[in-house]
């Protein structure tokens, strides 16, 4: 232990109580010493017990006593956590890209309300984002190196993160019209989410990486998030297949 | 607080320290100080980015039609900023102190160039601190060491942290004292206590066995021949399991207050976001804790048997279910998980995710529905064998008469729900209170403009194991577009006759609501602070606010742990308050709901009558009557001829009961005619 533990004390009381015979045979000297020291110790004795800091160890293990003077202390840093927002910013930013066509693109109404929603959500992640970057001095997006390596083949005109559509797959989008462009855009939106889902698995499967408190939670968020509009999609795509056949 | 459903302002940040954070803002924003653009309706918003603050917090969207918003007229609607010197205002509560977060879970300093700021900083990556504005490297990264849920034993508090737990002696609760700083690291720091042990939700992966600080350390650089390997497989090498890695539930024995021991740390698949204390009534051997997970399920090479897999491609996924575990409390460290409770299938068609319609705001919001593949929060009624479980996209309701595998017996959805978070029933559990974390809590969603039945309570009438909706309850006042505001944790305050729930609301302070007609909730009393920032949004306010033993108590994220009494208003009487004050629990798990039994103290019969007047139950001639009455015999300390004078009015109050009008007031007469006839001292 660190600290004395003033529990550990004999209170003064019981000191003068127990020396009480002593006092009396050894004179005016012996009193005037243990008063000095009854006196230090009770006025320690008065004061609060101080706080004391403890780290458990693991199960089974003793705790020890750390210093009153412990502050907190954040986990490592890992590079992955950064690149990991700036590839999911590029990667938010082709799904407001491609819910920028529906206005102009489709008259369905259930496709142009989720694709408000996912805009939106969508949006409002790449701030947050941004606010988490900026805060730690990190550049909103990675050097062409690092996308190397998060998997990507070097030298490639445009990294793609994980799910994005290729620059065909865009164009076709961009192209089609109605219920040909509805249907490219749900299976088109379904393979980007799942492409974030396996950005979340990827960055927790990476050694050192999500400690980060707002990480953490954003990246949790966002799988279950993506989870969920991933079934609403399936479930359009279901209900459209009929309509489409007839 | 759930993970973050669509962050809107988040700062990742709680201003620990009472810094300006207008300098910090300020210099946040250069060099390019552009004002926001207006959020979502233009398309050139989303090329505006690159010179955007993503510090300056985004307007309300406008009402959708036929909605309310929040009195933006209310008191507390414009109070003035900062941390420890923000402006407050209550009504029918007052704030008795705070108690400011301890040193362990703060980065310790006010000083930007102080070389602990710098050292902690480096912790973040070698080449992040330059860049960075001054004040703003005070206030990263501080939801680390935000403060989180409550529990209670005897005279201790127990308030979790990201970073451990704090443990305070409240023997004098306006003299409220730190007696042990408990560290281990690991997020959220949900806590239970039972008799000697105390229990701790850990989730993130920062989370050591041994509660160590350091977390786990990034890989090392790969080398050549890994790099080869890495561009011909297109991925990263799988990284090895920690076998020192804990998410689950820790157990300490506290038998020792200043020195308590971890004796078992259970592991589960995805973390254990929240838990809850379950206390069988036949079983004096154990006791049962509920996980409910929310985040990533980890690899099954770090633990066995878990698998992230949707449950058409695995029947044993850890989604879409619940853990289950045992804890025999003469042996604690054999806690093991007994059962994974399939709480979301469908009965009929055994699929595991029956419950996936999810909650959403309509088709209007901005808000994601959110898949039902987890509970968020359980709360247990042992008393009257049920739970009720805010489950992501559901609320649910299940049978725990046998603790190890609770049936689902109803199942709710709302449309104005986005995140159900929590629950928490009447006492005589005919009713149901749920929340809705609409945002996460780290977004303002109490701005004018936010609608007052999103992000809100909702109230259900709870018959025959069904649960039917009968009315919302939002904290009624505006806050700030920098307040994170949204319903969260609160407990019954026990005023005999009502239906009274104390609550937080983040930086929306704290709500008392009278729910005893379901129909009708109100206000009857609040606390609130001005936002820690003006400008920013940082994250702070109250996580729980729950009564014991005749105090409030409140967990701020960022400043501390508040007191608070009651006082009288037009709402409350003394005598009701006073009433509230008999009963004495020894401990409280506020998810773990017990049963408030009141003493037949004449105080409680006087917050009846005091009741019985305010409805007009009784006749002013009967009230007064009966007020002598009872005045007669506490001066009299109870004697024989004051209790016999009382036990003579029993039988006409009873049969008032029989004639009331409504069964409230029927059962109020009826718990005073039991006193009359049988007055405690």
């Amino acid at each position: 232990m660190m600290v004395t533990n003033i529990r550990d004390r004999i209170s003064c009381k019981n000191q003068v109580y127990a020396a009480r015979p002593f006092v009396t045979s050894c004179g005016l000297f012996a009193v005037g010493i243990l008063a000095v020291f009854c006196s230090t110790a009770g006025a320690q004795q008065a004061a609060p017990r101080s706080p004391v800091v403890v780290q458990p160890g693991a199960p089974g293990k003793p705790s020890k006593r750390l210093p009153s003077s412990t502050t907190g202390k954040l986990p490592p840093a890992s590079q992955a956590n950064a690149e990991f927002m700036q590839g999911m910013i590029m990667h938010h930013a082709q799904a407001v890209e491609m819910t920028a066509l529906i206005p102009s693109h489709t008259e369905n109404k259930e496709l142009r309300t989720l694709g408000a929603r996912i805009r939106h959500s969508q949006a409002d992640e790449i701030r947050f984002m941004k606010r988490w970057l900026t805060a730690r001095g990190e550049p909103l997006s990675a050097p062409m190196p690092a996308m190397a390596g998060m998997g990507m083949p070097p030298h490639h005109s445009m990294p793609l993160m994980p799910g994005m559509l290729t620059t065909e797959q865009m164009e076709a989008l961009r192209k089609a019209r109605g219920a040909e462009f509805d249907h490219l855009f749900l299976t088109g939106m379904i393979q980007h989410h799942e492409g974030a889902l396996t950005m979340v698995k990827d960055l927790f499967d990476t050694a050192g990486s999500g400690q980060d408190a707002e990480l953490f939670d954003f990246a949790t968020d966002v799988d279950s998030g993506q989870r969920a509009e991933i079934r609403i999609m399936q479930a359009m795509l279901e209900k459209k297949t009929p309509e489409e056949k007839q | 607080m759930n993970r973050v459903p669509s962050i809107f302002y988040v700062a990742f940040v709680a201003m620990i320290l009472s810094f300006g954070v207008n300098r910090l803002y300020a210099q946040a924003q250069t060099p390019t100080p552009t004002p926001a653009p207006s959020p979502s309706a233009s398309d050139s918003s989303e090329q505006a980015d690159e010179d955007e603050n993503p510090f300056a917090p985004e307007a309300a969207p406008t009402l959708p039609p036929g909605m309310k918003g929040s009195d933006a007229n209310d008191p507390r609607a414009k109070l003035s900023p900062g941390l420890y010197n923000a402006g407050q205002t209550a009504q029918g509560i007052k704030h008795l102190e705070l108690v400011k977060k301890p040193d362990a879970f703060q980065l310790g300093s006010s000083n930007p160039d102080d070389p602990k700021v710098q050292k902690i900083l480096g912790q973040l990556g070698p080449r992040s601190t330059a860049k960075i504005p001054k004040p703003m490297q005070l206030v990263i990264a501080q939801l680390a060491f935000a403060n989180s849920d409550l529990a209670f034993q005897g005279n201790h508090l127990f308030q979790g942290n990201f970073y451990g737990v704090s443990i305070y002696d409240i023997s004098n609760p306006a003299k409220t004292k730190l007696v042990t700083t408990l560290v281990c690291p690991g997020g959220q720091g949900d806590v239970s206590v039972y008799k000697n042990l105390l229990f701790m939700s850990v989730e993130m992966p920062n989370g050591r066995l041994d509660c160590g600080t350091q977390g786990f350390p990034p890989a090392p650089a790969p080398t050549a021949a890994e790099e080869a390997q890495m561009k011909k497989e297109k991925k990263r090498p799988a990284p090895p399991a920690q076998k020192d890695r804990f998410r689950g539930v820790r157990i300490f024995d506290i038998s020792d207050i200043r020195n308590p021991k971890q004796v078992a740390a259970v592991q589960t698949c995805r973390g254990s976001h929240t838990h809850t204390l379950v206390v069988d009534p036949n079983d004096k051997d154990n006791v049962y804790i509920y996980v409910s997970g929310t985040s990533f399920v980890r690899k099954p090479e770090e633990m066995a048997g878990c698998s992230d897999e949707e449950p058409e491609k695995d029947p044993n996924t850890a989604l879409f279910r619940i853990d289950v575990i045992k804890v025999p409390l003469a042996a604690p460290q054999e806690a093991k998980i007994v059962s994974n409770p399939r709480v979301f299938m469908d009965a009929r068609t055994g699929a595991m995710n029956g419950l996936t319609n999810g909650g959403t705001h309509g088709k209007k919001g901005p808000e994601k529905p959110k898949d039902t593949n987890q509970c968020h929060d359980i709360t247990v009624y042992s008393a009257i064998g049920l739970a009720a479980g805010a489950c992501s996209g559901n609320g649910i309701l299940l049978d725990i008469k046998d603790p190890v595998n609770p049936k689902r017996v109803d199942a709710v959805n709302d449309p104005n729900y986005s995140y159900w978070h929590s629950a928490s029933f009447s006492n005589d559990g005919t009713k149901v209170v749920f929340t809705d974390e609409w945002g996460g809590g780290l977004a303002a969603r109490c701005r004018a403009n936010d609608p007052n039945v999103w992000g809100a309570d909702a109230i259900f009438n709870l018959n025959n194991d069904k649960l039917s909706f009968e009315s919302y309850y939002k904290m009624p006042a505006a806050q700030g577009d920098t307040e994170n505001c949204v319903a969260h944790n609160g407990s019954l305050v026990p005023v005999p006759g009502r239906d009274i729930e104390v609550q937080a609301w983040y930086q929306g302070g704290i709500s008392v609501m009278d729910f005893t007609d379901a129909a009708h909730p109100f206000e009857i009393a609040y606390f609130d602070r001005g936002p820690i920032d003006p400008k920013m949004l940082v994250l702070g306010g109250d996580w729980s606010a729950y009564w014991y033993n005749g105090y409030i108590y409140a967990s701020e994220i960022a400043r501390g742990l508040d007191v608070f009494e009651l006082t009288p208003s037009k709402f409350l009487t003394q005598n009701e308050i006073d009433a509230a004050k008999t009963v004495k629990v020894n401990e409280l798990n506020v998810q773990d709901q017990q049963k408030i039994e009141w003493p037949a103290k004449l105080v409680v019969a006087r917050a009846y009558l005091d009741q019985l007047s305010r409805s007009q139950a009784l006749p002013v001639g009967r009230i007064a009557a009966l007020e002598n009455a009872i005045q007669s015999a506490e001066k009299s300390h109870l004697s024989n001829d004051a209790a016999a004078k009382l036990k003579s009015m029993a039988p006409s109050v009873q049969k008032d009961a029989e004639a009331a009008k409504n069964q409230t007031d029927s059962k109020r007469l009826r718990a005073l005619a039991e006193i009359l006839e049988h007055p405690a001292a």
